[in-house]
């Protein structure tokens, strides 16, 4: 009996580990002679350059001042650093040796044309859902940048996380293989906005919680989540904002990088604008009826009294009883000569902090970000620049004028800690500009 | 280097990206009616545009204002006849003078924003503009002035 359980439990194993190296092993797809660029239609490239845009390929895959698509950029990750690789045509270092089925298969499956499991840093997982085409564009698109030799970096992930192999276990629990299928109930335009959301532009993600394995955790998708020192605000019914996301204040914000009601695009999701920039105008008002429809817009109470409040505040830190409280001075004289607003509406040129999506999150992270670094002529309004506080005010004066914002122009509880906070935001803009 | 537009000319400067604009506007390219006032964007005498917006550019990073378009005191009316300059001369604003080319910088784009101006909106804006000579009545009734003075050139087309 003993013997026989024994036998069960061995026979069990063994049939678990060769299911599970059925599971991890790949096989090498065969490499191609590279191909000579002129053998793609220019239309076809074309298309493919603006997916690469859409998809961001450019912002992982090279690293600051290098040559594009040679890849190196450095991810940090919960489980240490991995480089991205060189997706330059490069027979020898990139992908110059891949046929269009091994592109396919790494970019839907995450598998190397050699058959090796690649990290979920690369989106797979949402990459899954491209259609044929777009893959095709993107293939011919890459496979006709200018071949750069740059070999690859080696990541910094600790054993055993760095044991390819065990992917093979995330994809099991994780990873669904499988093109995007259209809600049937819902509008063209509305599939178009979630292809591109749930795929190419991968918007989950950052926008969405991951759980300790790294993946994005399925029942709460675009909850918000913490990424890079910024915080991506939640983008379902959950956002704070006062006034609602509507599908004109998306498309501003995602097509010129500022929404007059929210603020402007910077930190990690500035790169997002200038991708999106080379989809047509379309798809970006596509995404933009996508999340607003996951925001439930429809259901927001009417903002013209939103609106009004925040227009209400401008008369009172120069005039006044606050004429006198040394909180408002500071926010008057560091911020409100470009902040300030009055009569019916704020400018677009004028971001309203009442308003505004940092002042109305739960942390104050992306505020003390801004604050402290600010915002460049290509993040943001376009050409414009706010220039960062980090050299200029101490961490006890940025704290005074946030809490003052967030005392005067929010029922929010007050944000904790908020000078030790800055210090560190601080710290590590210093260690890592 | 960065490159960027100046009063509607092309400059390229060879300066770290974390360099101030101001710095980089006095030093190279020799445009001074531009002031070095506090250092830490809290008294607005180094004030210009950038992108048509006003801009402390003894705390903005050159690197950050690349292909920008950059106007400073010396671009802001080819004559030095802007209407915000006309009614400084007028009204003899100025006493000392120094933090004056940051004030009428500021002025003009609270102009644009509003150019029916209260003296809210003026305080508002403008209290980022330190006067060490107090000349503070004087500048908002010249803002007035010039705000009027536009609204005219305006309406006459």
């Amino acid at each position: 009996m003993a013997k026989r359980i024994l036998i069960s439990v061995v026979a069990l194993g063994v049939l678990g580990i060769l299911g599970f190296a059925g599971l991890a092993w790949q096989p090498a797809i065969a490499p191609i002679a590279p191909s000579a660029p002129g053998g793609f239609a220019p239309a076809l490239v074309a298309k493919g350059e603006a997916l690469s845009g859409g998809g961001f390929c450019a912002e992982c895959h090279t690293v600051k001042g290098g040559q594009q698509f040679a890849g190196g950029y450095a991810m940090a990750t919960p489980f240490g650093v991995i480089y991205s690789s060189n997706i330059t045509p490069d027979p020898e270092t990139g992908i110059g040796t891949w046929s269009e089925a091994a592109f396919a298969r790494a970019v839907r499956e995450g598998v190397t044309r050699r058959g090796s499991l690649l990290f979920p840093a690369l989106p797979y997982d949402h990459f899954t859902k491209l259609s044929d085409g777009d893959v095709k564009a993107l293939y011919a698109y890459f496979m006709t940048r200018t071949p750069v030799h740059a070999s690859n970096r080696g990541n910094t992930i600790p054993f055993p996380f760095n044991i390819r192999y065990l992917q093979a276990g995330w994809r099991l629990l994780f990873f669904r293989s499988g093109r995007f299928e259209p809600d049937a109930h819902k509008s063209a335009e509305w599939n178009r906005g979630a292809y591109l959301a749930e795929g190419l532009s991968h918007c989950s993600a950052c926008h969405t919680p991951r759980n300790l394995l790294g993946a994005e955790k399925a029942g709460d998708a675009y909850a918000g989540a913490a990424i890079d020192n910024w915080i991506a605000p939640p983008l379902t019914a959950a956002n704070p904002t006062p006034a609602p996301w509507t599908q004109d204040e998306l498309f501003n914000y995602l097509r010129n990088g500022v929404s007059t009601l929210h603020g402007s695009a910077t930190g990690p999701m500035a790169p997002v604008v200038r991708g999106l920039s080379t989809l047509p105008e379309e798809d970006v008002r596509a995404l933009a009826t996508y999340f607003a429809d996951i925001g439930h817009v429809a259901d927001r109470a009417a903002f013209d009294s939103v609106i009004a409040r925040a227009m209400s505040y401008g008369s009172l830190d120069a005039v006044g009883t606050r004429r006198h409280d040394a909180d408002a001075r500071l926010y008057t004289a560091a911020c409100a000569s470009c902040h300030y607003n009055s009569g019916l509406a704020p400018l677009a040129v004028r971001p309203d902090l009442t308003l505004n999506s940092a002042l109305n999150l739960p942390e104050p992270t992306n505020f003390i970000q801004v604050v402290l670094r600010g915002i460049d002529a290509k993040a943001g309004i376009p050409g414009v620049v706010m220039p960062g506080f980090g050299g200029a005010l101490s961490d006890a004066d940025i704290a005074r004028i946030a809490a003052y914002l967030r005392r005067t122009r929010t029922h929010l509880p007050p944000w904790p800690d908020l000078e030790s906070r800055i210090t560190a935001a601080r710290r590590l803009i210093v260690a890592s500009p | 280097m960065t490159k960027f537009r100046i009063n509607g000319r092309s400059v390229v400067v060879d300066a770290e990206d974390d360099t101030p604009l101001l710095w980089v506007i006095r030093d190279v390219i020799g445009l001074t009616g531009t002031k070095f006032g506090c250092g830490i964007g809290m008294c607005g005498a180094c004030t210009v545009h950038v992108g048509g917006r006003p801009t402390r550019s003894c705390i903005t990073p050159v690197g950050s204002v690349a292909d920008t378009e950059i106007t400073t005191i010396e671009g802001l009316d080819p004559q030095g006849r802007h209407p915000l300059q006309k009614a400084w001369v007028d009204l003899q604003v100025p006493q000392c003078g120094y933090c004056q080319s940051g004030q009428i910088m500021q002025a003009a784009i609270l102009l644009k924003d509003f150019p029916t101006p209260t003296d809210q909106d003026i305080d508002a804006v403008m209290t980022g503009n330190l006067c060490r000579c107090m000349t503070y009545a004087r500048i908002r009734k010249a803002i007035k002035q010039a705000a009027t003075e536009l609204r005219k050139e305006a309406a006459n087309g």
